[in-house]
C-alpha cells in the first residue's frame, strides 16, 4: 500500500504527548481537531493507533487524492472556466446554440469515471478482504479473546480465558491481536473503537466477529454508533492497551475485587441504564478501583447461553451463571 | 400493547396522559418542563395554524372556491400546486427541527436543553418529513405540473387516481402532525430497526405513528407512479418519440418505474411490524425464528432506490435550466438518457452497502462496494455533460442557474464522499458517524432540495401567471448554499472524529468549535426559508408588473412553454404534433410559435370528485384508529374508505366538455396577447418589460 502524498502530515499529526513533529499542511487547521487533545483519549483513525485504523486511514487518504485531483479539480476550474467565458454578457465568446454532440468529448465523460471506477474497484476488492475484521490477524503472540455483549446502554466485556468481565473497560495487552466475538442482548447496536479500525454490529440471537491490534499502550474512544434509546449518547467505554504485564496486574485486580457474576448482577446489568447508574445499583459491593465495573467468576458458555436464549426468546439456563459463592475463585 | 386490552374502550389508548401538554403541566421535573413547553410550543403553533387558515376561509367566504377548485379538483396543475404547497409547509416544520437540533448540538457538551427522548422525536420526524412528505410531495407535484404540457397531454392518464394519491400522502402527513398534539412519535428514525421498533422496547404508539403514515405515503407513491408511467407511455402527443421527450419527462419515467418496484417493500415492511406489533407476529423480532436483518434487506431494498426516486427528478429539473439558461440544446441527450436510465437499474442492487458492518464476508461487501461505486459512472456523465451544455453557449446567472451551478460544485463533493462510504473499509470508519448525515444531507440538500427549488423558481410563473421576486430569490439561494455548507462541512469533520449520528450530547470538548459553526450555518438555512417566504409574499404585491401571461418568460425550449401562463384547464387548444426534441424552440425558430388552428373541437376533460378528499379522510381516521387502537373507528372507516370505491364505480358521469366557442375565445385572447406583446432579449428577462414573449437570440457566433 503506498503512502499517499497526503497522508504523510496528518500521520505524523498527532497532539497529545507525541514526540513526533506537527508537519503543519492545509488541511492542519481543520484536522489538529481530530486527535482529540484535550482528553486522554485517540478518537480518530486519521491518527491511527493500530494496523487496521492505519490501513484504513492510508486508504481514505489515497481516494480522497484521487477523486479531489481527477475528478473534483478539473470539475471546479472547468465550471468556473465555462460559466465565465460563455456568460450572457461575452458576446465574443462563440455561441454554438445547436451544438449537442462532439464524439470526442463524448467519450472523454465516459471514459474519466470508467477509469477511475475500474481503478477504484481493484483497490476495493483487495482491500476489503485483506481488512476484513473477521479475518485474524497474523502475529506470533496470541490473541486476546474478549466475548463483546451489548446491553442498555453499555458494553459488557467478559474475558472467557481469565473468567473476568467488565462494564466500563476493555483492557487488552498492546502489540499482540485482540479477537472478539459480539451479541446483544437487547436492541441492534454497533460496537466502534475508531483509533482502532473496523465498527462492527452487535445483534441479539447472533454473533459477528472483530479483530483488532493497538501497535502501542494508550486509551482509546470506544462506543455505540446504532441509536439505541436514552442512554445511547453515553454508552462509551475506555478501550485501554497495556503492557503484558500491566495487563495481567489488571487481571489479578479485578479477580481480587471485583464482585460475582451472578444472576443478581446480570439482572442489574440487564436493566435499562448507564454504566453510572449500573454502578449506583452495584456499587456496595464494588469497591472499585476506577469509575468502571468488574466482576469475577464468568463463565466460559455464558456468551453462547446468553446468544441461544434470546435467539430462541427464552430465559437464560442457571448453568450460564456460576451460583453466587465467594468472590475471586 | 395487545388489541385484546383495548377492545372494551372506546377511545382505545387514548386519555388525558396522551396530551403532552398535559403531561408538561402534571410534572415538576424542570427537564420534563422545558421539552414539554418546546413541545407544546409546537402544538399550540400546529393548533393555531389551523384555526387561522379555517378563519381566514371563512372570512373571505372561500370554502366553496377552496372545494371546488382545489382540493376536489381532478386537473394535474392543481394537483401537482396541491403537493408542492403540502411539500412546502412540511419543509418549514422539518427546517425548524433541524435548526433545534443543531441548536442543541452547539450545547450539548455533556448535555443541553434537550432530553434524549425530544431528541430521538425531532430526528425522527426530522428524518421522516423530509422524505416523505417534503421531498417526494415536491418532485410529485412538480412532474404533476410538468410531464403532462411538456408531453403535449391534457391530462395524466388516471386524474381521479392522482387526486387519491395526493390525499393518501396528505393523509399520512397529517398524521405526522397529529403526533405533536396528540401521543407522541418514534424515536427509532426515519428507518425504525427493529427490534428497537418492537412493543418490547417501544410499547407507546410512537412507532405506530411512524408505520401509518409511511404505510399512506407508500401507497399513494406507488399509485402515482403508475399513474407517470401510464401517462408518459400512453399520453404522449403525436409524433413524440421517446427519444423526443425533455429530459425532465425521462427522469419522471425512471422515478415512475422506481416507484412502482420500490415502494410495495415499504408498504410491505410497514406492514410486517405492524403485524408485529399489534398481533405479536415474529417477522422481525426474536423467537419463532424471526430475524431483524430481514427488516434491513426489505426496508433498503425500498430505501436505497428511495433515493434516486428523489434524486433524478432533481437531475431532470437541473438538465432542463442548465440547457435553457444557456440558451443552447442539451449536450450529449442520449447519453444523459442512458446514464439516468443504468442509475435507475443499478439502484436496485446496492442496498446492502447500508449495512456493510453486519459481519458478512468481505468478498459479498466488495460486490456491493464495487456495484456501489458504478453509480458514480453515469453520475459523472452528468456532470459532465451538464458542463459541455454551458460550453458555447451564453449562460444567464439567474436564480436556478445559481442553484445548479452550486449543486455541480457541492455534489461533485458529495459523490466523492458517497465513493468513500461505498469502499467497505472506509464505511466501517464512518458508518453511522455524522460523516454519514453530511454525505446524505449533501444529496438531499443540494442536490435534491436545490433541484426542487430551482424548479419551483423555474415553472413558478408558468403556473400562477407572473414571476417570482429576482432578488429575494438570490438571496434565499445564497442564503441556502452558504448556510448548507456551514451545517454540514463541519460534520464531516466531527464524523472523523469519532461522533455519532443521533448523539443528543457529547463528551469531547474538542467538537465544540464544529458542532457551533454547523448551528450558524443552520440559523442560515433558517434565514434562507425565510427570504423564501418573503420573496412570495413580495412577488404576490409586484404580480401586476410581473405576469408573464404570454407564458414563455425564460425563452423555454419544451412544450410546457407552449401555452400561456397559467395555462387553460385543458392545457392546449389543440394537441401539438412534434417532429424533433426541443419542440417549442424549433417552432419559434420557424416563427410558428402562435399559431392559430384551422379548427376548434370540444375538449373532455375530467369532473371533479369528491373521491379523493373523502378517501384522504377515511384513511386518515382509519390510520389514527389504528395508531390509538380505536377500533370501532377502525372498521367504520375501513368500511368508509372501501365504501367510497364502489360509490365510485357506480359512476358514469365522470367527464365535462367544454365546447369549442370556449376553447377558441381563450385561445384567441392569448394568441392576441402574444403577438401584440414586445419579444424581448435575455437581458431584460427580468423587468418588468417580459411579458412572457421572448425574443430570437439562438443565432449562431463563432469567434
Ligand atoms: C438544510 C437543512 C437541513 C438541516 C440543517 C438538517 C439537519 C439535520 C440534523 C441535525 C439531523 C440529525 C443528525 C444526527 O443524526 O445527528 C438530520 C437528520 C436527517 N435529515 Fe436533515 N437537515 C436538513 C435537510 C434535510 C433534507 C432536505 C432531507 C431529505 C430530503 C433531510 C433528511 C434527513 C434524514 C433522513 C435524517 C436522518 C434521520 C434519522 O436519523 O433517522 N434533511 N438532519
Ligand atoms: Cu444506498
Amino acid at each position: 500500500m503506498p503512502k499517499s502524498i497526503m497522508s504523510v502530515s496528518v500521520l505524523q499529526m498527532h497532539g497529545c504527548g507525541s514526540q513526533q513533529a506537527v508537519t503543519l499542511s492545509v488541511q492542519c487547521v481543520a484536522l489538529v481537531l481530530l486527535s482529540g487533545c484535550n482528553s486522554t483519549e485517540h478518537l480518530s483513525f486519521l491518527n491511527p493507533q493500530g494496523p487496521i485504523a492505519t490501513a484504513q486511514s492510508e486508504h481514505f487518504w489515497l481516494v480522497v487524492a484521487i477523486l479531489f485531483i481527477l475528478i473534483a479539480l478539473p470539475v471546479f476550474i472547468g465550471t468556473v472556466w465555462i460559466a465565465w467565458r460563455y456568460r450572457y454578457g461575452a458576446t465574443k465568446s462563440k455561441y454554438v446554440p445547436r451544438w449537442k454532440i462532439f464524439k470526442p468529448l463524448e467519450y472523454f465523460s465516459w471514459g474519466i469515471p470508467i477509469t477511475i471506477v475500474i481503478f477504484l474497484s481493484i483497490l476495493v476488492w483487495e482491500d476489503t478482504e485483506r481488512f476484513d475484521p473477521y479475518r485474524p490477524l497474523t502475529s506470533s503472540t496470541p490473541a486476546t479473546h474478549v466475548q463483546v455483549i451489548g446491553y442498555d446502554w453499555k458494553w459488557l466485556f467478559v474475558y472467557p480465558e481469565q473468567g473476568i468481565a467488565s462494564v466500563g473497560m476493555l483492557a487488552f495487552p498492546a502489540g499482540q491481536p485482540l479477537t472478539m466475538e459480539l451479541t446483544s442482548a437487547t436492541v441492534m447496536q454497533s460496537f466502534f473503537i475508531p483509533a482502532l479500525g473496523s465498527q462492527i454490529y452487535a445483534m441479539g440471537g447472533m454473533v459477528t466477529q472483530l479483530n483488532l491490534q493497538a501497535d502501542r499502550p494508550g486509551r482509546f474512544l470506544g462506543e455505540n454508533t446504532m441509536y439505541s434509546g436514552d442512554g445511547f449518547h453515553q454508552q462509551k467505554f475506555a478501550a485501554v492497551a497495556m503492557t503484558q504485564a500491566d495487563f495481567d496486574a489488571w487481571v489479578q485486580q479485578v479477580r481480587a475485587t471485583g464482585i460475582p457474576f451472578d444472576a443478581t448482577a446480570l439482572n442489574a446489568i440487564a436493566m435499562q441504564g448507564t454504566k453510572a447508574q449500573l454502578r449506583t445499583v452495584l456499587a456496595p459491593a464494588a469497591p472499585a478501583f476506577d469509575s468502571n465495573i468488574y466482576f469475577t467468576g464468568a463463565k466460559a458458555n455464558f456468551f453462547t447461553d446468553l446468544v441461544m436464549s434470546v435467539m430462541d426468546d427464552k430465559p437464560l439456563p442457571s448453568t450460564a451463571l456460576a451460583p453466587a459463592i465467594t468472590k475471586g475463585q | 400493547m395487545s388489541w385484546s386490552t383495548t377492545l372494551n374502550h372506546p377511545l382505545g389508548l387514548l386519555d388525558a396522559d396522551s396530551f403532552p401538554f398535559l403531561a408538561m403541566l402534571g410534572s415538576d421535573d424542570s427537564d420534563i418542563f422545558i421539552n414539554g413547553l418546546l413541545g407544546s410550543f409546537a402544538a399550540a403553533l400546529v393548533v393555531i395554524s389551523v384555526m387561522v387558515v379555517v378563519a381566514l376561509l371563512t372570512r373571505y367566504r372561500a370554502w366553496r372556491t377552496l372545494w371546488f377548485d382545489w382540493l376536489t379538483s381532478a386537473d394535474h396543475k392543481k394537483i401537482g400546486i396541491m403537493y408542492v404547497v403540502l411539500a412546502l409547509v412540511m419543509l418549514v416544520r422539518a427546517i425548524a427541527e433541524a435548526v433545534l437540533m443543531r441548536a442543541q448540538g452547539a450545547v450539548g457538551l455533556d448535555g443541553g436543553f434537550l432530553s434524549s427522548d425530544h431528541f430521538a422525536q425531532l430526528f425522527s420526524t426530522h428524518g421522516t418529513i423530509m422524505i416523505f412528505f417534503m421531498a417526494m410531495p415536491f418532485l410529485t407535484g412538480l412532474i404533476n405540473y410538468v410531464v403532462p404540457l411538456q408531453i403535449g397531454a391534457r391530462d395524466v392518464a388516471f386524474p381521479i387516481l392522482n387526486s387519491i394519491s395526493l390525499w393518501l400522502t396528505v393523509a399520512g402527513a397529517a398524521l405526522v402532525m397529529t403526533s405533536l398534539v396528540v401521543g407522541v412519535f418514534s424515536t427509532g428514525g426515519w428507518f425504525g430497526y427493529p427490534p428497537y421498533t418492537g412493543t418490547l422496547y417501544n410499547p407507546g404508539v410512537g412507532v405506530d405513528y411512524w408505520i401509518w403514515s409511511l404505510t399512506l405515503a407508500s401507497l399513494g407513491s406507488t399509485l402515482t407512479g403508475i399513474n407517470i408511467a401510464v401517462t408518459i407511455y400512453k399520453k404522449r402527443a403525436p409524433g413524440m418519440k421517446l427519444y423526443y421527450m425533455p429530459l425532465f419527462t425521462w427522469t419522471a419515467l425512471c422515478t415512475a418505474i422506481m416507484m412502482i418496484f420500490a415502494m410495495p417493500p415499504l408498504t410491505v415492511v410497514t406492514l410486517q411490524l405492524a403485524l408485529d406489533r399489534y398481533l405479536d407476529f415474529h417477522f422481525f423480532t426474536n423467537g419463532l425464528g424471526g430475524n431483524q436483518m430481514n427488516f434491513l434487506n426489505m426496508f433498503w431494498l425500498f430505501g436505497h432506490p428511495e433515493v434516486y426516486i428523489l434524486i433524478l427528478p432533481a437531475f431532470g429539473v437541473y438538465s432542463e435550466i442548465f440547457s435553457t439558461f444557456s440558451g443552447k440544446v442539451l449536450f450529449g441527450y442520449k447519453s444523459l438518457v442512458w446514464a439516468t436510465m443504468s442509475i435507475a437499474f443499478l439502484s436496485f442492487l446496492v442496498w446492502l452497502h447500508h449495512f456493510f458492518t453486519m459481519g458478512q464476508s468481505g468478498h459479498i461487501n466488495a460486490v456491493f462496494g464495487i456495484a456501489s461505486m458504478l453509480i458514480g459512472i453515469p453520475t459523472g456523465v452528468k456532470i459532465y455533460d451538464w458542463m459541455w451544455t454551458m460550453l458555447r453557449g451564453r449562460v444567464r446567472f439567474s436564480v436556478p442557474m445559481i442553484y445548479s451551478l452550486a449543486f455541480i460544485f457541492l455534489f461533485v463533493i458529495g459523490g466523492i464522499t458517497g465513493i468513500m462510504l461505498a469502499n467497505p473499509i472506509l464505511d466501517y470508519q464512518v458508518h453511522n458517524t455524522v460523516f454519514l448525515v453530511a454525505h446524505f444531507h449533501n444529496m438531499a440538500v443540494p442536490g435534491v432540495l436545490f433541484g426542487m427549488l430551482a424548479g419551483y423558481t423555474f415553472w413558478f410563473p408558468k403556473a400562477f401567471g407572473f414571476r417570482l421576486d429576482e432578488r429575494w430569490g438570490r438571496i434565499s439561494a445564497y442564503c441556502w448554499i452558504f448556510g448548507w455548507m456551514g451545517a454540514f462541512f463541519p460534520l464531516y469533520i466531527l464524523g472523523l472524529m469519532g461522533l455519532p449520528r443521533r448523539s443528543v450530547a457529547y463528551e469531547q470538548a474538542s467538537y465544540v468549535p464544529l458542532e457551533i459553526v454547523a448551528f450558524v450555518g443552520a440559523l442560515l438555512v433558517a434565514a434562507a426559508l425565510m427570504a423564501l417566504v418573503i420573496q412570495l409574499w413580495v412577488s404576490i404585491k409586484h404580480r401586476e408588473e410581473n405576469r408573464v401571461f404570454v407564458g414563455d418568460p425564460w425563452d423555454g425550449r419544451s412544450l410546457e412553454w407552449a401555452t400561456s401562463a397559467p395555462p387553460p384547464e385543458y392545457n392546449f387548444p389543440v394537441v401539438p404534433s412534434i417532429n424533433d426534441r426541443d419542440a417549442f424552440t424549433a417552432a419559434k425558430e420557424f416563427g410558428v410559435g402562435y399559431q392559430e388552428p384551422d379548427t376548434y373541437v370540444n375538449i373532455e376533460i375530467p369532473q371533479n370528485s369528491a373521491m379523493g378528499p373523502v378517501f384522504g379522510g377515511t384513511s386518515f381516521l382509519l390510520a389514527f384508529g389504528l395508531v390509538w387502537q380505536i377500533w370501532w373507528l377502525v372498521i367504520l372507516t375501513g368500511l368508509v374508505t372501501i365504501g367510497t370505491l364502489v360509490v365510485r364505480g357506480f359512476q358514469r358521469d365522470t367527464l365535462k366538455i367544454i365546447p369549442a366557442e370556449t376553447v377558441c375565445r381563450a385561445h384567441r385572447h392569448w394568441i392576441q396577447a402574444a403577438r401584440s406583446a414586445q419579444p424581448i432579449k435575455r437581458s431584460q428577462e427580468h423587468t418588468a418589460a417580459n411579458k412572457g414573449r421572448a425574443a430570437l437570440e439562438t443565432v449562431e457566433v463563432s469567434t
